[in-house]
């Protein structure tokens, strides 16, 4: 138990996973408090097109198949807002349509790779899809501090106008920011947040991480400051929690799967705040009536 | 029956198969569109592979039939899971389906890596679903082949909506458009949504195998978000749902059987791309459409603008200055091309009529006027009847 933690390859990928769900729970507050959560199942799913058509084009570095992932995912939600904007198509259809279209082209253009192109197997453009923690390498980590630095630099710089937008965007409107552009801005940072995560812990565990950890936060804080730094931290932890715990639990001959675990440990935190939440007020009426 | 010779027996046999799944999707898509639940059966789709691992650790055997109802009923119970979370006012319906999808979904791929190695239920397989391999798992009754489990159970399916939409027709109509009504006339809005949920979830489980959990997505919501572009009427949505689907889904398996790539996600393509079509060019409700309409709204609020500004001058000394041919933008203090462009159409539609230098209303040109602005000052007893 003890030299577990001194493994380094186990280090890396527990840091990295942490700093992974850090991110998406910091950013991610942002989408749960905008009712937008299932953006980032959208996103994840959407990215793979861009992925697949990136490596089509001859893109073989993983910084150009996260930028193409990236720019799929960034195009599917600016469909999404436009079909939203017509008067026949609700917000729902278009998100579930659109994911579903994007994810379909994205699987037809990865068998074409799988049987057309040469040397693409190793490649593993799959892992993409279920996720693959245990491939985090220290360089892998040190990109994903670095671009959440950035995200976090630019959700700090503008974070009143962030935080105006979340609350109420008509306000804003009224106030004279440019809502349409920090809405793409803010669009845009969710989405280099799941296209960070993808490799790590795949394309639906992604959207999980977006969520879970902003609404365990949500149980304990309602000011948007400490909220968006609790979920971090939730985040971070079921990142961590979960490499940890998919490391326990597999033997030899059994691997589990580390996206599932640290959504599962994700979802364990929400639990316990759900149930704090529910039985918090109980306490408290009693405590009044006892004085 | 072979309707594509050129395939073989066992191609078509798919072809098939994939417009079952169409049609059998495309029936309760048209509802969960209309409820904007379209997210819900995202929901239900991915849940029901923990539904069938756990079916399977109970019967212990893939092809038995039970799996099949106990996929279906983790479908329905995570339905309630999502409806129970927000009932706690704790948080809202996205992130209750946000949060209890992708856990549930996580259980179910932890258990199937864990426990069902080398068994019938790979895990590739289950998500992405695979029509190539579909046709293999044969439905026999007393030793007579049925053909494709998979299209039996679909073609089954699409039977049974379709009946049960014939009965309930009005039932549904009016638990979909208005729910509060429906449960003051007594109606149970709330058995027919879990009707609805359940026919989801069959529908999904149905389609598993040969589509998997994400494209089901597709076929529930694109093509009757087509349809909905295409007409405002339920029957002829839930028609062209069906139609629709069942295109996209022949041409989609004839391109992936072409350029032998995945069938589900070609079809998926394919529906993305019909969609396109239908977006832009819908008659009514397409971008296009959409924009003709407001050219000419354009046109017909600035020709009406000309015909008020003539009739208000009408008759008073300004009016040879203010109707003046030459220096009309002036008055209306718009670009000269423009007026001019304007004062084409308007004459063109018989609204106006030049006199001299001057333009004077012809009578259709004051009536859409006094449409506006009423009758002047002076000539309402005049006009009045």
């Amino acid at each position: 138990m003890i030299e577990l933690f001194f493994d380094p390859t186990l280090q890396t990928v527990a840091m990295g996973t942490a700093a992974i769900g850090a991110m998406a729970g910091f950013i991610g507050t942002f989408a749960v408090i905008r009712r937008q959560s299932l953006q980032g199942d959208a996103i994840s799913h959407a990215a793979l097109p861009g992925l697949a058509a990136a490596f089509l084009l001859g893109a073989r570095s993983p910084v150009v198949l996260v930028l193409g992932a990236a720019l799929a995912g960034w195009v599917a939600m600016a469909l999404v807002g436009a079909f939203s904007l017509s008067r026949r198509l609700t917000f729902d259809a278009a998100l579930g349509g659109t994911l579903a279209v994007f994810f379909g082209i994205g699987l037809a253009l990865l068998t074409y790779i799988k049987k057309h192109v040469r040397g693409a197997a190793e490649h593993g453009l799959e892992r993409y899809l279920f996720g693959q923690a245990a491939t985090l390498r220290e360089s892998d980590l040190w990109a994903v501090l670095a671009v959440a630095g950035v995200a976090v630099a630019v959700v700090l710089a503008l974070w009143k106008q962030f935080q105006l937008l979340s609350f109420d965007p008509d306000f804003a409107a009224v106030q004279g920011w440019r809502v349409r552009g920090l809405d793409w801005l803010l669009t845009a940072l969710i989405v280099l947040t799941v296209v960070i995560g993808l490799q790590a812990v795949g394309v639906v565990l992604m959207s999980s991480l977006l969520v879970a950890p902003a609404v365990a936060a949500k149980q304990w804080q309602h000011r948007l400051g400490p909220l968006s730094a609790l979920a971090a931290v939730f985040g971070a932890f079921a990142g961590f929690a979960g490499t940890i715990g998919s490391h326990l639990l597999s033997e030899e001959g059994r691997t589990v799967p580390t996206g599932p675990m640290i959504v599962i440990s994700a979802t364990a935190i929400v639990g316990v705040s759900i149930l704090w939440a529910l039985v918090r007020p109980r306490l408290v009426r009693k405590a009044v009536r006892s004085t | 029956m072979i309707l594509f010779p050129h395939l073989g027996p066992e191609l078509n046999e798919t072809v098939y198969l994939m417009a079952a799944v169409a049609a059998a999707c495309a029936v309760p898509g048209v509802f969960l569109v209309l409820r904007r639940m379209v997210l819900v059966g995202d929901a239900i789709s991915h849940v029901l592979l923990l539904g069938i691992v756990l079916a399977y650790f109970v019967v212990k055997d893939a092809a038995s039939p039970l799996l099949f109802f106990g996929a279906a009923a983790v479908g329905v119970l995570t339905v309630a899971l999502v409806e129970g979370l927000q009932r706690t006012k704790l948080l809202k319906e996205d992130a209750a389906i946000g949060l209890v999808f992708p856990f549930l979904f996580s259980l179910g791929t932890l258990l199937a890596s864990m426990y069902l190695r080398n068994t019938h239920l790979d895990v590739d397989r289950v998500l992405l679903g695979s029509a190539e391999l579909a046709f293999r798992d044969r439905l026999t009754v007393g030793g007579r082949d049925l053909g494709p489990r998979a299209f039996v159970l679909l073609g089954g399916t699409f039977v049974v909506f379709v009946l049960l939409i014939a009965l309930f027709y009005k039932e549904l109509k009016l638990c979909t458009f208005d729910p509060g009504l429906a449960a003051v006339l007594g109606f149970l809005p709330a058995v027919v949504h879990y009707a609805l949920m359940t026919s989801v979830s069959l529908a999904t489980v149905a389609a598993f195998d040969a589509v998997g959990p994400v494209l089901v997505l597709a076929f529930f919501a694109v093509p009757p978000v087509m349809a909905r572009l295409l007409t405002k009427r339920l029957v002829w949505m839930l028609v062209l749902s069906v139609i629709l689907a069942v295109t996209a889904a022949v041409t989609g398996t004839l391109l992936a059987i072409e350029l032998d790539i995945t069938i589900a996600g070609t079809v998926a393509g394919v529906l993305g791309a019909m969609f396109a079509v239908v977006y832009l060019f819908a008659p009514r409700a397409g971008v296009l459409a959409e924009m003709i309409r407001r050219v000419r709204m354009w046109r017909e609020f600035h020709e009406t603008l000309l015909t008020v500004h003539l009739h208000r001058h009408a008759g008073t000394p300004a009016e040879a200055e203010e109707s003046r041919v030459d220096g009309l933008h002036e008055h209306l203090n718009w670009t000269e091309p423009q007026t001019a462009a304007v004062v084409r159409r308007a004459v063109a539609n018989g609204l106006m009529v030049r006199a001299g230098d001057c333009w004077k209303l012809t009578d259709t040109g004051r009536k859409r006027a006094e449409e506006i602005v009423g009758p002047r000052l002076g000539e309402r007893g005049a006009s009045a009847p």
